[in-house]
């Protein structure tokens, strides 16, 4: 099989991983929790990093007017499908063979991930700022406008006593090897083109 | 003039020299002084390196300090009822107290001991006596629960126990007074040659711990004090040291001080098991308690044995010899190789030391000096080994290090003593403040003691500490051993009366505590394990509440339909699964303490209203920055009313 063919079904095969391997985790540290505690997020669910982590992470955010971090959101019905079209259609333009396939396809991935991320900015707003009425609890800033608790989208934030940190974990990384993979592909798929037709040139000329 | 004017400038110039020398010194100590505090500092934040359990004699309970720093982490209730911890109190433990005498809030506990595999601590249980009421306690020490106490019959006072076996295959149990066996209405007088001492050796489940008695020997009437188990070569033989050979059963002060010699009897109970095996034994009816206390179901049982084996040493030769020791010895203590078994001669001055090796030789050849009822008594020259002359006054007890020095309290002098095992020189002395009863090395008990601290256990404090009023704590002090001197490195104030401990470290116990108890594993009958699933049932004049509690609220918090005259039960589950995150719970009225319950738990109170009205309970453990929200309300009907049982939270 072509070299770029090999490198795009790679890509494509990759991504089954995120069926089992986590994308993203949320950490929060505080003084009273000197084992931090945190989430793990999943293509299709949410995970205790540790224990009953999610739990306790509702307990402490209820006082606040928080919502229950849900058993499941419509998402984690959708992207498994996503990622399974993904995986189909890698496989099926793997085999066709036209570089100009792996170009829509990385299209198609990219534009999953662009939704993905806005979406989970999304998610992470609403989580934050929709509190409920008659929260026990009400911080206002120095204006005297109620405080909200939107997690970062990447990297730390303080909010209250705990320092929330946002980061990708090994599912993220899949997928990003996954593109460079397909970018891989398309630019060997050129290469071989070329390869062929300077090959079949020389052998006409003689 | 000159000779006054030269005077006088000696005297100053000798004056500043001497009060500078004065100066220094006093810098020094300063300098030394800070030393010893950098040695017993525990940073905040960091942890001690070993764990002592401390016992709380008359207290009942067993503490545990951590060294060097000497601070009390926690009072494990064991004997005695804890209402802080509703230990004794709660409808679950209410078991662990009973005897065949019935419940018994309280006991006395002396000797703590550490499990041992191969001869070295491995810290899986703590096990000590009940000295009053005889009973052994067993310790789980990844919950730092009692998880079972055995009574033992024919028995009365529990002294010489729980020690344990290095491969803790029995923890041994011995009477401290001889009665009659079985009990019988017998004059006192008749106490010679009459009444009897049972030794009790409880086997260890190696997988749960699980204790059973096994069998008894019936010794003759001495009082029993202390024993220590054979260790390598000596393994499988008990060693005990008796007092009171001369029988007295009044003014014991005296009566009981009057022979030269008393003994430490050596029992072989690998014959034991031999014999029971083969039947030769004879089977006693009795009743004594057994009881357990299942984690699952966070409930404890009790259960009435009927039956005991007892094997008459004297119809059994090889089984016990007595070796005489000076005099009413009180610790039996075996060297980390086994060979020497150590009397400390109480009201003497010097230690014994007899030579395991020696006493197995002085058996094969018959070496004996007479017997007591029946049982061989070895000559006294063919076992000795070595005797630490003149070393202190009143010797107690003995541990060792791990570079083969022993370490003896004595007293009445009010010291610590080391020496060399072998040559039986004196090395060190050290006061202690005040009158040392008993000493602990962590492991210097065993055949890996770890040799850097000792801690010394007072009977009298006097003015070391801050006074308050007549009744004063006791007093412990903390040795570094570590150097060729022993060096006195803390002072600190213990809980009860500390009559004995044992110490590991950390890192055996550390890595394996629980620290919630999974909701999904609670078989208590009355557990919920949702706010979903609580209710009220009325069962004729008992009414059984199932409620929750999670951070910052009961379900149900609102309650009706009980009516005056009922008995309601609170069967409470903590629905917490974060560390160090309890709940209590505590009812007006209510003829019992709170209830204190740790993540994942269920516990149980009993509430008998006598009055109409309207009643709050509350939460009694600081639990969320909303817990002075965390309460609810149960609404007492009269006798004869028609209220409805109801329960909600927040009208749902």
């Amino acid at each position: 099989m072509k070299k770029s063919k090999i490198f795009i079904l790679t890509g494509a095969l990759l991504l089954t991983s995120l069926f089992v391997i986590p994308i993203w985790n949320i950490t929060l540290e505080a003084p009273q929790y000197p084992d931090p505690i945190g989430m793990d997020i999943f293509i299709n669910k949410f995970k205790s990093a540790e224990g009953n982590d999610i739990q306790n992470i509702n307990i402490m955010n209820h006082y606040v007017g928080m919502k229950k971090i849900p058993e499941s959101i419509p998402e984690f019905s959708i992207f498994p499908y996503c990622i399974v079209a993904l995986i189909v259609l890698g496989i099926v333009f793997a085999l066709v063979g036209k570089r100009q396939l792996y170009v829509a396809w990385l299209v198609l991935m990219m534009a999953f991930g662009t939704v993905a991320m806005y979406d989970f900015y999304q998610w992470e707003y609403d989580y934050g700022h929709d509190l409920s009425a008659d929260a026990p609890i009400k911080f206002t800033d120095e204006n005297g406008d109620p405080l909200t608790y939107q997690p970062p989208l990447i990297g730390s934030k303080t909010i209250l006593n705990f320092k929330a940190t946002s980061t990708p974990l090994v599912g993220t990384y899949v997928m990003i090897a996954s593109i460079g993979l397909v970018v891989l592909a398309f630019v060997t798929a050129k290469k071989e083109t070329h390869e062929k037709a300077t090959k079949n040139t020389l052998s006409a000329a003689v | 003039m000159k000779t006054i004017f030269n005077f006088f400038t000696a005297s100053l110039v000798l004056g500043a020299l001497l009060t500078s020398c004065g100066q220094q010194g006093a810098k020094q100590e300063g300098a030394l002084g800070s030393n010893i505090a950098e040695r017993v500092y525990v940073a905040p934040g960091e942890h001690d390196e070993f764990y002592a359990f401390v016992s709380g004699g008359f207290s009942g309970q067993l503490a545990v300090y951590g060294l060097p720093s000497g601070r009390l982490f926690r009072v494990i209730p064991i004997f005695s009822q804890d209402p802080e911890k509703a230990y004794g109190y709660n409808e679950e433990t209410k078991p662990m107290l009973e005897t065949s005498y019935g419940f018994v809030p309280w006991d006395d506990a002396h000797h703590p001991d550490l499990s041992q595999t191969n001869g070295e601590i491995d810290g899986r249980w703590c096990f000590i006596n009940g000295n009053n009421t005889p009973r052994i306690a067993r310790i789980n020490l990844s919950t730092f629960e009692t998880e079972e106490i055995i009574e033992l019959p024919n028995s009365a006072g529990n002294h010489s126990s729980s020690f344990v076996t290095e491969n803790t295959e029995y923890v041994v149990a011995g009477t401290r007074f001889a009665v009659p066996v079985p009990q019988r209405d017998i004059s006192i007088e008749e106490y010679k040659g009459t009444f009897k001492g049972a030794i009790s050796f409880i086997k260890v489940d190696p997988e749960d711990g699980e204790m059973n008695l096994e069998f008894q020997v019936m010794m003759p009437g001495f009082n029993y004090d202390l024993a220590h188990p054979g260790r390598g070569k000596s393994h499988g033989w008990m060693f005990f040291t008796t007092y009171n050979t001369e029988e007295a059963n009044t003014l014991l002060e005296v009566n009981a001080s009057q022979n030269d010699k008393d003994f430490i009897a050596a029992i072989n109970w690998k014959l034991a098991e031999q014999l029971i095996a083969d039947g030769k034994y004879e089977t006693m009816k009795t009743s004594y308690a057994h009881n357990t206390y299942d984690e699952s179901t966070h409930s404890a049982s009790s259960t009435l044995e009927k039956e005991v084996k007892i094997i008459d040493p004297s119809k059994y030769p090889g089984l016990v010899y007595l070796l005489p020791t000076p005099k009413s010895p009180h610790g039996c203590d075996v060297d980390p190789t086994g060979e020497y078994i150590i009397g400390n001669g109480k009201l003497s001055a010097s230690l014994t030391a007899h030579s395991f090796t020696k006493m197995l030789d002085a058996i094969e050849h018959k070496k004996f000096d007479g017997e007591q009822y029946g049982i061989p008594v070895l000559n006294y020259d063919d076992v000795v080994g070595g005797v630490v002359q003149q070393a202190g006054l009143g010797p107690l007890h003995t541990e060792f290090d791990d570079k083969g020095n022993g370490y003896t309290t004595f007293f009445i002098s009010s010291e610590v003593v080391k020496w060399k095992v072998g040559t039986w020189e004196i090395l060190d002395r050290k006061p202690t403040y005040y009158s040392v009863g008993h000493l602990m090395i962590p492991g210097g008990n065993s055949r890996k003691p770890f040799g850097k601290y000792a801690l010394a256990m007072n009977k009298i404090t006097k003015d070391r500490y801050l006074p308050t009023g007549p009744e004063l704590c006791q007093s412990a002090q903390l040795y570094d051993i570590s150097g060729d001197k022993m060096e006195m490195l803390l002072d600190f104030p213990t809980i009860g009366e500390p009559h004995y401990a044992a110490g590991c470290p950390a890192s055996l116990i550390e890595p394996k505590q629980t620290k919630i108890f999974k909701l999904e594993d609670n078989k208590h009958p009355y557990a919920v394990r949702s706010e979903k699933e609580t209710k009220v049932e009325r069962n004729g004049k008992e009414v059984h509440i199932y409620m929750t509690t999670i951070r910052s609220h009961f379900a149900p918090d609102n309650i009706e339909g009980v009516k005056v005259g009922d008995k309601v039960y609170f069967h409470v589950t903590n629905l917490e699964q974060d560390y160090d995150v309890p709940h209590g719970i505590a009812m007006i009225g209510a003829n019992t303490s709170e209830l204190l319950i740790m993540p994942g738990q269920t516990e149980t109170f009993v509430w008998e209203p006598k009055q109409e009205g309207v009643w709050p309970f509350y939460c009694t453990d600081f639990c969320s920055a909303l817990h002075q929200e965390m309460q609810g309300y149960v609404r007492v009907s009269g006798t004869g009313a028609n209220v409805p049982l109801k329960w909600s939270l927040d009208g749902e």
